[in-house]
């Protein structure tokens, strides 16, 4: 039996637990406490999970985090009206680096999570194709594959209107990031023979929702995908399973999911999705259709909204940039609320159409501060401010709000959302 | 028995035979053809200009008890909404601060109508309604909306004539619609 104490009430870990910030004076400030506490797992004493032997080989068949971090979990909205067509957040001020764990990936469904027997799951392409074609999963696994690093992330991430989440998973945690592995679209395509009136492709999803986009024929004979595996292991069925579509760089639910037919077709389908929703209405009435691209945006997720500040002196900055439209080219932090910029470091591999990660190394000197970053991509796009977004979009936009999202940090410690 | 057997060679022998030309003609041989009846048994989509729409007709009086039963108890008896969307109501809003966009002020396209219902709807039991009830539902959605008289009946040819209110306001992606230069001292 495995033994999870639970830590005691100062240890380094209820810091952790608690998202405050790792720097050399927290840490030093542990000892003291610990010693306080009179912990005997800590110096000089000899930790007890040292005494005795740990869990056997095959204790988990599939490996799951520490119990320490039964925390770190999806951030769930209360109180929706329902639960089958909502969506789930990732905890980014829990993580780091540049790939979501596949238990943490953003949700995001239209009639729930179907379980589907990928031995009964078939991909239909018909329409203007000179041969239409029904692929089982295992052909699909036959065509030449391809593993490529990208993020998704909901068009509605956040809305426009307050209340502003409170933290960085509360206001854009429907992003995520993975190595996708699958086929080219492409391929898949010239299989079938594309006629010259192909001009868009719609996507049909095999749940409950059927859900249906329309994905223009450039975007499917560059980089979009037909996927089958997520970070090394097949799809969750959350994600899709046993197949999906992804469309890099264009919103989430584009990236149909459980993807069960492609009908090439000269004109869009208007569906649902793509004229009642998904549809960015502007303050004159009129509404923005096909707007397929997530601008360049950024978020500090360390420190963020919900994280503590423990004492002053050092600190990194930290967080996530990306851009729909291609590479990160820069992220530029304010630790002085918008007066001031310094160039972020840039964490490599900066790679089109993902997550990059970038960070500031800072000394806080205990006073009230604003922190904040700004993204710029290849293309030369600068991520605005959401003022500047709400005087042209109006605040019932809903969609595409990718504005800079100030952090402010008080005497305490304690960070707060800067705009709510 | 031996008949049987025999046929199911032919059949194979058939496939076969088909299968070799599938491979002939694509750059990787995987896959097979797709049969008509196999297209349209999954193909639900209806184009915006009603192609696709399925024989049938239903009227606004019998979409009412179809509504009553299968849509009311999240989208409200009137369709003012509830655990679903409001469908019905709105006019006016869209360019104020608290526009309402419903099937009446926002849909673009009556067919669309019919292709949602069909494919997503009710949410319990998407798929399960007869194509004369999905005519029916929307016809009173319609009605609700004032875009269809009381004692009118829908079908292919008279949902694919109905012009939506809001059919002429959506316009393209005219982004990057803020253009920035990065400020770096004394912004």
């Amino acid at each position: 039996m495995r033994k999870t104490n639970p830590p005691a009430k100062t240890s380094r870990r209820s810091f952790l637990r608690d998202g405050t910030i790792l720097g050399g004076a927290v840490l030093a400030g542990v000892a003291t406490d610990a010693q306080a506490a009179g912990d005997e797992n800590l110096p000089p004493n000899v930790p007890e999970w040292m005494k005795t032997p740990g869990d056997a080989m095959g204790s988990q068949l599939y490996g799951a985090p520490s119990p320490f971090e039964k925390n770190v979990v999806k951030n769930i909205p209360k109180n929706l009206k329902q639960y089958i067509s909502a969506s789930g957040r990732t905890p980014l001020g829990d993580l780091d680096g540049i790939i979501t764990p596949n238990g943490l990936f953003y949700e995001r469904h239209h009639g729930g999570v179907p379980t589907i027997d990928p031995a009964q799951h078939r991909l239909m392409l018909h329409g203007l194709v000179d041969k239409p074609m029904i692929f089982t999963m295992d052909d699909i696994r036959r065509f030449p594959s391809q593993s490529r690093i990208h993020f998704l992330e909901c068009s509605g991430n956040p809305v426009y209107t307050k209340p502003y989440g409170k933290t960085a998973s509360d206001l854009v945690g429907l992003l995520s990031c993975a190595e996708w592995t699958g086929v080219s679209l492409k391929l898949v395509l010239q299989e079938a023979g594309l006629q010259p009136s192909a001009k868009w492709v719609v996507a049909e999803g095999a749940d409950a929702a059927a859900l249906t986009r329309s994905i223009p024929i450039e975007k499917c004979l560059d980089d979009a995908m037909l996927v089958y595996s997520q970070n090394g292991e097949r799809l969750r069925p959350q994600q899709g399973y046993p197949l999906r579509l992804l469309v890099p760089g264009f919103e989430g639910n584009m990236n149909v999911k459980w993807l069960r037919r492609l009908h090439v077709a000269s004109e869009p389908a208007y569906s649902r999705e793509e004229t009642s929703k998904y549809t960015d209405l502007m303050p004159d009435g009129t509404a923005r259709e096909f707007t397929f691209y997530m601008e360049a945006k950024s978020i500090i997720t360390r420190p963020s909204g919900g994280q503590r500040l423990t004492a002053p002196g050092f600190h990194e900055i930290t967080g996530l940039a990306w851009s729909g439209h291609g590479k990160i080219k820069q992220v530029d932090v304010s630790v002085d609320d918008g007066k001031n910029w310094q160039k972020a470091e840039l964490q490599q591999p900066i790679l089109t159409r993902a997550l990059t990660r970038f960070r500031l190394p800072w000394h806080w000197d205990g006073k009230p501060a604003v922190i904040q970053s700004r993204a710029t991509d290849e293309t030369g796009y600068v991520q605005p401010t959401l003022a500047e977004l709400l005087a042209v979009r109006g605040d019932n936009h809903f969609y595409h709000n990718n504005a800079i999202w100030p952090w402010r940090i008080a005497e305490t410690g304690e960070i707060t959302n800067a705009n709510a | 028995m031996p008949m049987r057997r025999t046929h199911a060679a032919v059949l194979a022998l058939a496939a076969l035979i088909y299968a070799a030309g599938t491979h002939a003609q694509s750059p990787y041989g995987i896959g097979r053809a797709a049969t008509p009846a196999e297209i349209a048994g999954w193909n639900i989509d209806i184009g915006r200009d009603g192609q696709g729409l399925p024989p049938g007709s239903g009227t606004v009086s019998h979409g009412r008890e179809v509504f009553e039963q299968q849509c009311a108890a999240c989208h409200g008896d009137k369709g003012q909404g509830g655990v679903g969307d409001q469908l019905v109501g709105g006019q006016g809003t869209l360019a104020t601060q608290k526009p309402v966009r419903t099937v009446g002020t926002y849909w673009p396209y009556a067919p669309t109508l019919f292709d949602y219902i069909r494919r997503a709807m009710p949410q319990n039991a998407p798929q399960s309604l007869s194509n004369e009830d999905v005519y029916a539902v929307s016809a009173y959605i319609l009605n609700l909306n004032g875009l269809l008289p009381a004692d009118a009946s829908l079908d292919a040819k008279t949902m694919a004539a109905i012009k939506m209110p809001n059919r002429d306001k959506f316009v393209g992606d005219p982004r990057p619609d803020v253009k920035d230069k990065a400020c770096m001292s004394g912004c």
